[in-house]
């Protein structure tokens, strides 16, 4: 092989460990309709969410752990893994989806009230559940709040050649995916989407997040270094994460508009998430550089119990997504079966992520305990923590 | 069941509306936004007549031959009547069901022409959500409509989609009630937040919209709620400015 952008570091850095875990649980509060306990989450004070946070960090773990098996075993068998990755999430979302027909079959039966003769309209699909199911399986048809699975599809099924050429021509690749991103903006490339309209994630668009934290994964990250460390960078990180704070409050106290001048809200509206808008990324940028400055590496809180239960989750990163979003339906269960005062949501807020991190918990002692088991540890291959992304 | 229906909805009819308006309305009354002015509406009201135009799809009905009666825009003028002594209100409809933004403003030219409002209350988002029309075009259409009410010599109001707890799991809402408050932002268009107005109704159990009892009469209830919030974020609106000769009862 020609020589090739090692991996960094050998040691995983639990950081990313820690962000995901933490993008998970916020991406858990976020789906679950209505939940008040989801003002604590990042999307109501700055432009970007969660999601921003999971898919560049996949995309990081994915070319840390791939990366080292494609310089290991070559470009086929990295190849294959990466594709049998992105069948275990197609699985996930399918199994995911069943749960999802049984709840809505559930709550629509029950339904009718005067004042949703509108929305009643939408359990149309239900009426053709075949068309539906296929549609489902094509990932076309896509629930609510059941969009990022199927982007993280698509983004393994092209991660092989752009970590072939990450690895060969790093500075190209990101140019390529930066080209990509730009082309798909400007000429309104999607996938589309059944019945109606496009995906809410689009992926020509996403794709840059992810090879962009590749591309970190595989030394750019040291190459950026100086400049996410430099004084200036930071403070402007800063003001613009000020800057977003001060925009995003305007949505929830109007009066606060009028200082905003109309030049300015001309240019930035509307900040699309389907096409992950420039100011989102920036503002994920800007968390990123501000992060990296409060908590360096070497920080030995990462070590800490207090933040375990967080790394658990972001090192189990597939099962406890799709854990999540079942919870989240099982949440909005509750909440029009039972209860959806304010005191539920908080029990159930707290209960899903107690949960989260249970399994996330057994997950990992089953995976040390398979890992010893009988046979000898030599045995194993030697994996920097965690499993795959 | 039915009688005891029938009762309160009768009982709501009659009622000499909402001198005081019930606390359950009140306690969504912070969640006004009536920083932006109605220049349109104060001159109106201040000439002592007051035509309101509401667009809208199937959220702004109710079903049954008294719907017309019970739903928010009757109440909104019985409200208005109430709050604006020695005006005379009117509120014209363009009300039909499973109609996109799009849709609406197609007909709006015409329901401007024919009612010649000078306030148009705008409730749209859920049909664009069901449908998944582009977003984009959703932010120009509302815009479109914007202009187009204007140039009519009207403001505008708009009311995003209602809180529907069991359909938010199959009806994407979150784009266009963002689109909706961006665009009322850019335009400085009164937003009223009907979701989170109806989410703080759920979240403090003041209506439970997932109860199978007496469902008729609780939509009668809400309605009555949203026409009198939607009558007091027009008069607090049009305070500032023009001068309230009328303010004492």
């Amino acid at each position: 092989m020609v020589k090739a952008l090692a991996p960094v570091s050998t040691e995983r850095d639990l950081r990313l460990d820690l962000f995901r875990g933490l993008a998970l649980w916020l991406i858990f509060l976020d789906h679950i309709p209505s939940n008040a306990v989801s003002w604590i989450t990042i999307r109501n004070y700055g432009f970007s969410d969660a999601t921003e946070i999971f898919v560049f960090i996949s995309g990081y773990t994915a070319a840390f752990v791939y990366g080292r098996a494609m310089e290991q075993h070559g470009f086929i068998v990295a190849g294959a893994r990466v594709l049998k990755r992105a069948w275990q999430i197609y699985v996930a979302h399918v199994f995911l989806f069943a749960v999802y027909l049984a709840e809505i079959a559930y709550v629509a039966h029950s339904f009718d009230n005067p004042l949703y003769t509108e929305e009643m309209g939408v359990l149309n699909f239900l009426a053709n559940p075949d068309v539906t199911i296929i549609q489902a399986l094509l990932l076309k048809f896509k629930p609510v709040n059941m969009d990022v699975l199927p982007l993280y599809i698509v983004l393994l099924a092209w991660f092989p050649p752009a970590l072939w050429l990450l690895r060969r021509a790093p500075t190209t690749a990101l140019i390529a995916s930066m080209t990509f991103y730009a082309l798909s903006l400007r000429f309104g490339w999607n996938i589309p989407a059944w019945p109606k309209g496009m995906w809410v994630f689009n992926p020509f668009a996403w794709q840059f997040l992810f090879v962009f934290g590749a591309w970190c994964a595989l030394g750019g990250a040291q190459r950026i270094k100086p400049f996410v460390d430099s004084a200036v960078v930071r403070w402007l990180a800063l003001a613009y994460l000020a800057f977003a704070f001060s925009i995003v409050m305007t949505w929830y106290f109007p009066y606060l508009a009028t200082f905003v001048p109309k030049i300015v809200s001309d240019v930035i509206y509307p900040i699309s998430k389907t096409n992950l808008d420039v100011l989102r990324i920036l503002h994920f940028l800007s968390l990123a550089i501000i992060t990296v400055w409060f908590v360096p590496r070497s920080w030995a809180g990462l070590k800490s119990k207090l933040f375990w239960p967080a790394i658990v989750c972001g090192q189990h990163s597939l099962e406890t997504f799709c854990l999540g979003v079942f919870l989240s339906f099982a949440g909005h269960f509750v909440f029009t079966e039972v209860s959806n005062r304010l005191p539920m949501q908080v029990a159930i807020s707290i209960a899903g992520i107690v949960i989260m991190v249970g399994a996330a918990a057994l997950v990992s002692w089953y995976k040390n305990t398979e890992r010893r088991g009988p046979r000898p540890p030599a045995a194993m291959p030697a994996t920097a923590g965690g499993g795959a992304p | 069941m039915k009688r005891l229906t029938l009762v309160l909805a009768a009982l709501l009819l009659a009622s000499p509306a909402l001198a005081v308006p019930p606390a359950e309305c009140q306690l969504a009354q912070h969640l006004l936004d009536h920083v932006f002015p109605l220049p349109h509406t104060a001159r109106a009201i201040a000439d002592k007549k007051l035509t309101v135009l509401v667009v809208g799809a199937g959220s702004s009905r109710l079903p049954g031959p008294k719907g017309p009666q019970v739903a928010y825009p009757a109440r909104l003028k019985i409200a208005l009547t109430e709050l604006l002594p020695g005006v005379a209100v009117k509120v014209a409809t363009d009300v039909t069901r499973h109609r996109t933004a799009a849709a609406m403003v197609k007909s709006m030219k015409a329901a401007l022409a024919a009612s010649k409002p000078a306030l148009v209350i705008w409730q749209t988002g859920t049909v664009d959500a069901m449908q998944a029309v582009d977003p984009d075009q959703f932010s120009d259409t509302l815009e479109e409509g914007i202009v187009m009410a204007r140039t009519a010599a009207a403001d505008v109001i708009l009311v995003n989609a209602q809180y529907s707890p069991r359909t938010e799991s199959m009806i994407a809402l979150g784009t266009y009630a963002d689109d909706m408050r961006w665009v009322a932002l850019q335009h400085e268009v009164p937003l009223f937040n009907r979701f989170e107005i109806m989410r703080a109704w759920a979240d403090f159990g003041t209506f439970d919209f997932t109860s199978a009892k007496d469902k008729l009469a609780m939509a009668g209830r809400v309605h009555a709620c949203i026409g009198w919030l939607l009558a007091n974020l027009v008069t607090e609106a049009v305070k500032p400015g023009e001068p309230q000769t009328e303010g004492a009862r």
